[in-house]
């Protein structure tokens, strides 16, 4: 947590202490400088013309934004080669990569499988390679699994392994696997070891499409203890996602005004018809409501991370986010397609990759209803 | 510089010259405003010290350790976030020396005579006049209604038209008037709640000081935006805890009976529950950013999600109790001096959460000031701009 807070600047408050839940100037600076980087090299032509290919994620825009500035080392600590950053400045950056649905496997890499890594005694060496981008982490746990639901493992046998996990987000473009194994080890897998197949599935999110790993007597360097490195990596997703369909819903928003500023139908621009107005202004008040609760988990995860503890309000702050946020981004995504009229139906107007991300990310770390049912629990409203 | 450390000694300083526990309540009231630490961001001699208005939360945080009394804020609502910004802004420095004091020690109480029965989303297009008399003063003439509090004022903020003959926002005065004046008849009105906590205001005769106008004659509506913004803002930037709003009693009765549950009912107060905290939590930024002074669009947002939040957790908690659902606590006829959502019980907070998407602007009014002011989307078309008020159908 910050110590910039102004509701700090008193004696301790009765009161738990406040999240800190404003930017400061330097996540601001962050921001401006990805946001740069992305306008100049994700441009929405390029995504879509991507989408369909062989190859649908962007690795030159990967390396310029890993390798150039850094930030798949974001939330590893400096001694271990990585920014020492926190959560806070990982949700600006998946904030600017929302907004331009880009096809990197910032969240996969960055986040998910490098928290995964933190919480292992023996991954340094694949840790270090994912900090400095030189390698891409996936962890192999379907995308749709939310912190604390059960997930699929591979066999451990005789040293190797054996198995078939799909549902994998950007494995397609891993150099690692972390795999879960019955023996309740995570193993670290080459993409390119004996036995190792990867098969793009059809996915529904272009943009972070998923595959499915065949392992057949696959060699494995068993780095740590699968469950809790799982579900902390889970934890990170979902509270991070929650910035990535921050983006995302700002994108639909901002663009949908100036369209309707813009279009005119029955001499005047559509915008100025209070039937839509009305719909942008709720839209914007979902949108500030979103960012509050996405910064919420945001730095929550960053102050958990310093006390190194497992505080059961980041695990609400999560909840209350991944609850929240799904429907957000895709209402965002669906006012933005029919308030764009029939060139929001096209293949060559980008509205349809932010509709197609948003529906997933829904998905993505556990349902709102997962989420609701988590928070049950935590707040001890439980079932009837 | 003030800053926090001056602070604290100046709250200890008080606190040593004025023991809470042997002070009277008012006194203390008086002697903190004094010493400049009513709000510190206001002048000095005018109850602040000219500090960052965040250093505020370091005098609350020592006076309410040490056990002082507060000014109920709650009670004096909108003289503290209406009519006092207003008054630092546009009153003379008599007025400031007049009112501020008494405003905040909640001695005097405050009202808003705005809403007409011909005027309330369009508050512009209000009928009530204001003549010029003589040297030193008007007359005025109207009926305003929907006026919260106005049994228990001593003064009031006063919209009304000194000129006919121009477009309606422009022929417009701002007053401060008095509630003791003869010429001042205030009538209870019922609402749905059973009691009287608005009114309506019948002004006659009413002879107001020129000493008692706020800002220049004919510039009322620019004067009235200060009020209306800060009124968006004082009910944004409320600080809560979790469960802190109308979520907190519903969830009691979930975790307290569980013969009630229901899982409909449940799927529903999840839901609610995340959307409160989530509420919460963007009224807890909006604060920040105040504080930090970024002021951000946020205010009229907020307001437009707590009023249906309250609206829909307090139709499920009505539900909730589903034979105790069908009764009322208590229809008498009352006149109380504030809204109370806590003291009573559900039947009450469903009905009188009603208001909370009328008063203050509607909720469809506010949705087209965050479409225009804050997304920039085009203005409705005006038929009313370059007419004169007398001219304008009614
Ligand atoms: C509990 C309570 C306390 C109040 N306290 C005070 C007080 O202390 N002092 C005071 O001055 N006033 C007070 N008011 C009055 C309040 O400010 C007005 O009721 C409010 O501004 C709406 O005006 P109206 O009632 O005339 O409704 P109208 O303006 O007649 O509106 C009728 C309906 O039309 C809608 N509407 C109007 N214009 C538009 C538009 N342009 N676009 C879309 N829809 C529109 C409204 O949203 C509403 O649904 C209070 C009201 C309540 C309910």
């Amino acid at each position: 947590m910050s110590t910039t807070s102004p509701t700090k600047t008193g004696p301790v408050s009765p009161v738990s202490a406040q999240p800190d839940l404003l930017y400061s100037e330097e996540e601001e600076a962050l921001r401006a400088a990805v946001r740069d980087l992305l306008t100049d090299h994700c441009g929405a032509a390029r995504v879509i013309s991507r989408a369909e290919s062989d190859t649908p994620h962007d690795l030159s825009l990967w390396k310029a934004l890993a390798d150039g500035m850094g930030l798949a080392g974001l939330l590893v600590p400096e001694e271990r080669g990585g920014q020492g950053a926190t959560h806070r400045e990982a949700a600006v950056v998946l904030e600017e990569l929302g907004r331009a649905v880009a096809p990197v496997p910032y969240l996969t890499s960055a986040v998910v499988a490098t928290e995964a890594l933190l919480a292992c005694a023996d991954g340094s060496e694949v840790l270090t390679s994912l900090a400095s981008a030189r390698r891409i982490g996936a962890l192999a746990v379907p995308l749709h699994t939310a912190p604390g639901a059960p997930f699929p493992s591979a066999r451990a046998a005789d040293g190797v392994l054996h198995g078939e996990l799909a549902g994998i987000a950007d494995a397609a473009a891993a150099d690692v696997l972390l795999v879960p194994a019955a023996d309740g080890g995570l193993y670290a897998v080459e993409a390119d070891a004996t036995g190792v197949t990867v098969t793009g599935q059809t996915s529904l999110d272009l943009t972070r499409p998923l595959g499915r790993v065949t392992l057949d007597g696959t060699p494995g360097h068993r780095v740590g203890d699968a469950e809790p490195a799982v579900q902390r990596a889970l934890r990170a997703g979902a509270g991070l996602l929650a910035s990535e369909q921050l983006g995302l819903a700002e994108w639909s928003l901002t663009e949908t005004v100036r369209y309707l500023k813009d279009r005119r139908q029955f001499n005047r621009p559509v915008g100025g018809f209070q039937a839509l107005k009305h719909r942008l202004a709720q839209l914007w008040l979902e949108v500030v409501s979103l960012r509050a609760a996405a910064r919420n988990a945001a730095d929550a995860l960053a102050a958990d991370a310093v006390t190194v503890g497992d505080g059961p309000d980041t695990a609400v702050a999560v909840a209350v986010a991944q609850a929240y946020a799904g429907q957000v981004a895709v209402h965002a995504a669906e006012e933005a397609l029919q308030l764009h009229g029939g060139i929001g139906m096209t293949w060559e107007h980008p509205v349809h990759l932010y509709l197609k991300r948003a529906k997933a990310d829904s998905i993505a770390y556990g349902t709102a209803g997962a989420h609701r049912e988590a928070l049950a629990e935590l707040v001890d409203l439980r079932t009837p | 510089m003030t800053d926090a450390a001056e602070l604290r000694r100046r709250t200890q300083e008080l606190l040593v010259a004025q023991p809470p526990a042997t002070t009277g309540r008012l006194d203390f009231l008086r002697a903190r405003f004094d010493a400049g630490l009513a709000w510190v961001h206001y002048p000095e001699g005018l109850g602040g010290l000219n500090a960052p208005r965040s250093l505020q939360a370091v005098v609350d945080a020592e006076l309410e350790a040490a056990g002082a009394p507060g000014n109920d804020p709650r009670r004096i609502g909108i003289g503290l976030g209406m009519a006092a910004p207003t008054i630092l802004q546009y009153g003379t420095e008599e007025q400031k020396r007049r009112f501020l004091r008494p405003l905040w020690t909640g001695e005097e109480v405050w009202c808003q005579l705005f809403s007409e029965p011909g005027a309330g989303s369009d508050l512009a297009a209000l009928g009530t006049r204001a003549a010029r008399v003589d040297e030193d003063g008007w007359v005025v003439d109207g009926q305003k209604v929907w006026t919260s509090s106005a049994h228990a004022a001593r003064w009031a903020i006063l919209i009304a038209r000194t000129d006919p003959d121009v477009p309606k926002h422009r022929g417009i005065t701002y007053f401060v008037c008095d509630m003791t004046d003869p010429g001042v008849e205030v009538r209870p009105l019922r609402q749905i709640t059973g009691e009287a906590e608005f009114n309506e205001v019948f002004l006659t005769g009413v002879r107001i000081p020129d000493a008692h106008r706020l800002g220049e004659t004919g510039d009322g509506w620019r004067v009235a935006q200060t009020t209306l913004n800060n009124e968006r803002v004082a009910i944004g930037g409320m600080r809560l805890p979790r469960e802190g709003g109308m979520i907190g009693p519903v969830a009691r009765t979930w975790r307290e009976r569980p013969e009630l549950r229901t899982h409909d009912l449940h799927q529903r107060l999840l839901a609610l529950w995340v959307e409160a905290e989530v509420a919460r939590l963007t009224g807890e930024r909006l604060r920040q950013q105040l504080v930090a002074g970024q002021p951000g669009p946020e205010g009229a947002g907020m307001k437009l999600g707590f009023a249906r939040l309250n609206q829909q957790i307090s139709g499920l908690e009505v539900e909730l109790l589903g034979a105790e659902g069908l009764l009322y606590d208590d229809w008498t006829m009352r006149r109380p001096e504030l809204v109370d959502f806590t003291g009573r019980e559900a039947g009450y907070r469903y009905l009188r959460s009603k208001g909370n998407s009328i008063e203050g602007g509607t909720s469809e009014v506010l949705l087209n000031i965050v479409a225009e002011r804050v997304l920039g989307l085009p203005a409705e078309p005006r038929t009313d701009k370059d007419v004169a008020w007398k001219d304008l159908a009614r």
